[in-house]
């Protein structure tokens, strides 16, 4: 029941915060932080009781929907989506920390949006039924949509329906999918759900797989994002306000990377298996091109953005790897990225807020007006850049040494990227905190308020790189789980399958049953 | 005409009785709010009738009428509409100057020309019932005297309806010559007799198409629809974009079945291209527009184009989401024109979408339910709409239709992107438009629909549940 709660309680939250905004402005702030810290304390209890790591799904409850259509309510937790849900409740907090000062219109509003997204995305974080996963993938979009289109910064409309289009076009590809694989799972088996489960194991002749898993690819792969895909992400995040940013790139883009874990690798492992070298160059080119697009920004919150797409490039490089120490790094890649990242877009709204420029040729010489803030930019640029100590080290590593297994010459063109995360991430640091002074600011060293977020956050990266032991335990059984339907399939899939199943041959563009 | 014959008239009769009635208090005692309450009344009363004779059918009187299952349901669909229309009537009216008491006779001869599309047998019902609507309507589009494009629109609509009757006219006439008989039931007796189709067949069915194409607005027919439903009254708009299509739809679907036009080839390929068509033009139009109206104008036919190509699945499954589909966009379509409605005033039309800009900061709650409306014809999560268009898609898919589901992906993309921007203008700062205060009646019916489209979208199960078992050719 703790997973229904979770939900329910996001959800009632959103919309007293709404109500109340009509009180006062601080009402809404209380009510979401209370909200959420109710929500993050639920985890941690149900953690600190002897909890079944190991076992397949350490929660799974089922309810019936719409049984026309065999669509149930089907939420389940494993290692995966509670080390998500952490993160999602930890950042959540954040997020309504970081807007306490800087959002002051329709705060009301803003914060159900606000919760409405995080109840979205800890929806697609638990539900095991391919309805209801949509349902909450798309549930996210439109609350992001006023996220970026009402508190945003200039370019703010265009940019929000950029992000709605691209997500939203994707996401529709993905529905087809999935009707599709419910379709072709129901014809051979008689048996027509959405459970995923169930869905596990479906015979699909290769090329059906493979269209089919192109669709879930398609939404994935936008949400990531991976290169070609890649051109919502930009705008979205330097237009969004902090909060927004900091969701879209701590959690939004995490959604992509779980839908490939969790979908893509069980549902389709001969498909995904042909996939891989295109899917890891894709991670390699979007490793190196991001960082080299992230190099060339002026506009912190841009510089930012692209480092995200260089980061998330190593995700995917891992998952194409198939295998358990690329996993690990992935999963820590996720919470790392999410941390460090998230920190920078704070780094960022904080100085916007302080100076209303996110041009880092008028920056300059800040350390000596704000120490305080240029030691915590500093850390983060070291973890972005993947220094030993800090969470991002362990994940970069792990992927790296599991993709060599895999592959070695992408193993190694990755690593460039590296190199090329210490220039932008240096770069950061000379331009902004550094070098001579283009302009004379006036501005505050950070607040208490202010301090408080950031040291959380320093201490939760460095935890991560001094002591990541913690994660992988919690991690292990779910991604062996998603291995093991993995490799289970992609040798039962080589064999010859004796119903070999096509999707049915009326599929073809017009069924006429009886011409003239 | 034996007794239960009489009976399961009930509702019509009930119609006809209404417009009498209100007649003879006009003449008698003029008074906008007893009309008003009489009216609601008998719309209540229609439905309740529905509901009475549910057991007696199906139910045939020779050789006009088949009361079944299928007309019934369709019944209650175009009373509640009609009921919905008639409570967001009431403000739009209030303010007019001159005679408005009139607009509720009218409105009840329309409906009930409407409501006998859903029980028509035969082309003279056929015939008849679309002739009574159309020319109710044509005196309700042009109801404003005092405006210019009122008028305008009326004898729009007056000439084009016309023209595409005489259209209707002569392929039912085709029809004739080539069965011998103009019931819809022995027709198909008549065509499963016959080896080879007769030619004359399909050109009698392409002309028919053409007058139905007309009242369903869809592509190539669909050139007044813009014009009618800026210049109409808004509540008027909505009752043309649901009951009249709704209405037309019925016996649309009973005569297709029928006459098996899904099995064959070219009115197979005829309806398809059509269906295409009317999804790509109207979204593509729609995309241009500023004024509201207009804008949802240009929705309808691509939605339309999205309800008659899943009647090519032949099956009572595609019929079950195609019905599904026409209900949410009912509610949907009542909604929107109705928070339109409820913002204008007798000198202010509220259709420009840049009137709305700020709509969320002043009127918040109008604002919340124009959303919701356009979030449901994108078809977004949480709402009615999305549920009905995942019931289209999956229906579709099962059939094969694989064509239908590809234009219906690319086509929400297109039409979201003119929802969102409708959405975007509520959300911008505050503009300078003043906007009119909102009775209590008008709030009830935004809250019906607002917790109908919420329903619809979270807990469908019911309603389809209740399609299935009801609705069976």
């Amino acid at each position: 029941m703790i997973l229904v709660y979770i939900i329910v309680i996001l959800l009632a939250g959103a919309f007293l915060a709404w109500i109340s905004g009509n009180l006062s402005q601080v009402w809404p702030r209380i009510i979401s932080l209370i909200t959420l810290s109710i929500d993050l304390l639920l985890i941690i209890t149900y953690l600190t009781q002897p909890t079944p790591f190991s076992s397949k799904w350490m929660i799974d409850i089922q309810y019936d929907w719409i049984t026309q259509f065999g669509i149930g309510i089907h939420f389940a937790l494993d290692g995966l989506s509670l080390l998500m849900l952490l993160l999602t409740f930890v950042l959540g907090i954040i997020s309504v920390l970081i807007s306490w000062k800087e959002i002051n219109v329709k705060v009301g509003f803003f914060h159900f949006n606000l919760l409405l997204i995080l109840a979205g995305i800890v929806g697609v974080f638990l539900s095991l039924d391919l309805f209801l996963f949509y349902f909450f993938w798309e549930l996210m979009l439109v609350p992001m949509y006023f996220l970026i289109g009402i508190w945003g910064h200039e370019n703010r409309t265009k940019a929000a329906y950029k992000f709605f289009l691209y997500t939203q076009a994707s996401g529709l590809l993905m529905f087809i999918s999935i009707i599709a694989l419910y379709f072709v799972h129901g014809n051979s088996t008689g048996i027509f759900t959405f459970d995923y489960i169930q869905l596990l194991g479906t015979h699909m002749a290769p090329s059906t797989a493979m269209l089919i898993m192109t669709g879930f690819l398609a939404a994935f792969l936008v949400k990531l994002p991976v290169v070609p895909l890649h051109n919502w992400l930009p705008d979205a995040h330097s237009e969004a306000p902090t909060a927004g940013s900091l969701i879209l790139a701590a959690l939004l883009l995490k959604t992509g990377a779980y839908g490939l874990f969790r979908f893509i690798v069980p549902l389709f492992p001969a498909a995904s298996v042909t996939f891989a070298p295109i899917g890891m160059a894709l991670g390699v080119i979007g490793i190196l091109y991001g960082a080299k697009l992230a190099f060339a920004q002026t506009d912190l919150k841009r510089l930012i953005a692209y480092t995200s797409v260089s980061h998330m490039g190593f995700v995917i490089l891992g998952i194409f790897s198939f295998n358990e120490l690329a996993y690990q790094g992935v999963v820590m890649q996720m919470i790392a990225h999410g941390i460090s990242t998230g920190a920078l877009f704070i780094m960022a709204g904080q100085l916007t807020e302080r100076i209303h420029t996110r041009d880092i040729t008028q920056m300059g010489g800040l350390w000596e007006k704000a120490p305080f803030m240029g030691a915590i930019g500093l850390i983060f640029s070291m973890a972005s850049l993947g220094l030993p100590g800090l969470g991002n080290f362990i994940a970069e590593l792990l992927i790296l040494t599991g993709a060599f297994k895999a592959s070695i010459i992408m193993s190694v063109l990755a690593c460039l990227g590296l190199i090329a995360a210490t220039l932008y991430s240096l770069r950061i640091m000379q331009k902004v905190f550094y070098g001579k002074k283009n302009n004379d600011w006036k501005m505050n060293d950070l607040s208490l308020r202010e301090k408080i977020i950031s040291i959380t956050l320093v201490i939760i990266i460095a935890g991560l790189g001094f002591y990541p032991q913690p994660v992988f335990d919690i991690a292990k059984p779910a991604l062996l789980k998603t291995l093991e339907q993995h490799t289970d399939k992609t040798v039962q899939q080589k064999e010859p399958v004796g119903e070999e199943f096509k999707l049915k041959s009326n599929t073809s563009l017009y069924k006429i049953s009886n011409p003239l | 005409m034996s007794e239960t014959d009489f009976y399961s008239l009930t509702p019509f009769l009930i119609l006809a009785m209404a417009p009498i009635i209100i007649m003879i208090v006009i003449s008698i005692f003029r008074n906008y709010e007893v009309v008003y309450g009489f009216s609601v009344l008998s719309f209540i009363v229609a439905i309740f009738s529905v509901f009475y004779i549910l057991p007696l059918v199906p139910h045939n009187i020779d050789p006009l009428f088949i009361i079944d299952r299928f007309s019934l349901f369709f019944l209650g669909i175009i009373f509640f509409s009609g009921l919905l229309v008639t409570f967001l009537s009431y403000d739009y009216l209030k303010n007019l100057q001159g005679i408005r008491e009139e607009y509720y006779i009218i409105l009840f001869t329309s409906t009930l020309g409407a409501s006998l599309l859903t029980v028509a047998n035969h082309f003279i019902l056929f015939f008849l019932g679309i002739e009574t609507l159309t020319l109710s309507l044509y005196i309700l589009i042009a109801f404003e005297k005092s405006k210019d494009r009122s008028i305008e629109a009326g004898i729009k609509y007056l000439i084009l309806a016309s023209v595409s009757s005489a259209f209707l006219l002569f392929g039912m006439g085709l029809m004739y010559v080539t069965f011998g008989t103009m019931q819809f039931t022995t027709i198909m007796v008549a065509m499963s007799h016959l080896e080879k189709l007769p030619p004359l067949f399909l050109y009698g069915f392409g002309m028919m198409l053409v007058g139905i194409g007309f009242k369903l607005a869809l592509v190539p027919f669909h050139m007044w629809t813009p014009d009618i439903y800026q210049g109409a009254p808004a509540p008027i708009s909505s009752y043309i974009a649901t009951v009249s299509k709704g209405a037309v739809l019925a016996v649309f679907i009973r005569l297709f079945f029928n006459i098996k036009g899904f099995e064959n080839q070219s009115i197979f390929y005829i309806i398809s291209g059509i269906a295409i068509l009317s999804m790509f033009v109207g979204n593509l139009l729609a995309i241009q527009q500023k004024n509201i109206k207009r804008l949802l104008a240009y929705s309808s036919i691509a939605n339309m184009g999205y309800i008659i190509i899943i009647l090519l699945t032949g099956s009572d499954k595609g019929i079950q989401s195609a019905i599904f589909y026409l209900i949410t966009y009912f509610i949907t379509t009542i909604g929107a024109f109705g928070v339109i409605s409820l913002l204008s005033t007798k000198d202010f039309e509220a259709e420009k979408i840049e009137d709305y800009k700020g709509l969320f900061w002043k009127k918040p709650w109008m604002a919340v339910v124009l959303t919701l409306c356009m979030l449901s014809l994108a078809g977004i999560p949480v709402t009615a709409g999305f549920i009905a268009k995942f019931y289209l898609i999956y229906e579709g898919m099962k059939a094969g239709l694989m064509l239908l589901v590809f234009s219906m992906i690319i086509n929400s993309v297109l039409g979201l992107y003119y929802y969102l921007r409708v959405i975007t203008t509520m959300f911008s700062t505050a503009g300078k438009t003043e906007l009119p205060s909102v009775s209590i009646l008008g709030k009830l019916t935004l809250t019906i629909i607002t917790i109908g489209i919420l329903a619809l979208g979270v807990y469908p199960g019911w309603l389809i549940d209740f399609i299935v078992r009801n609705v069976i050719m």
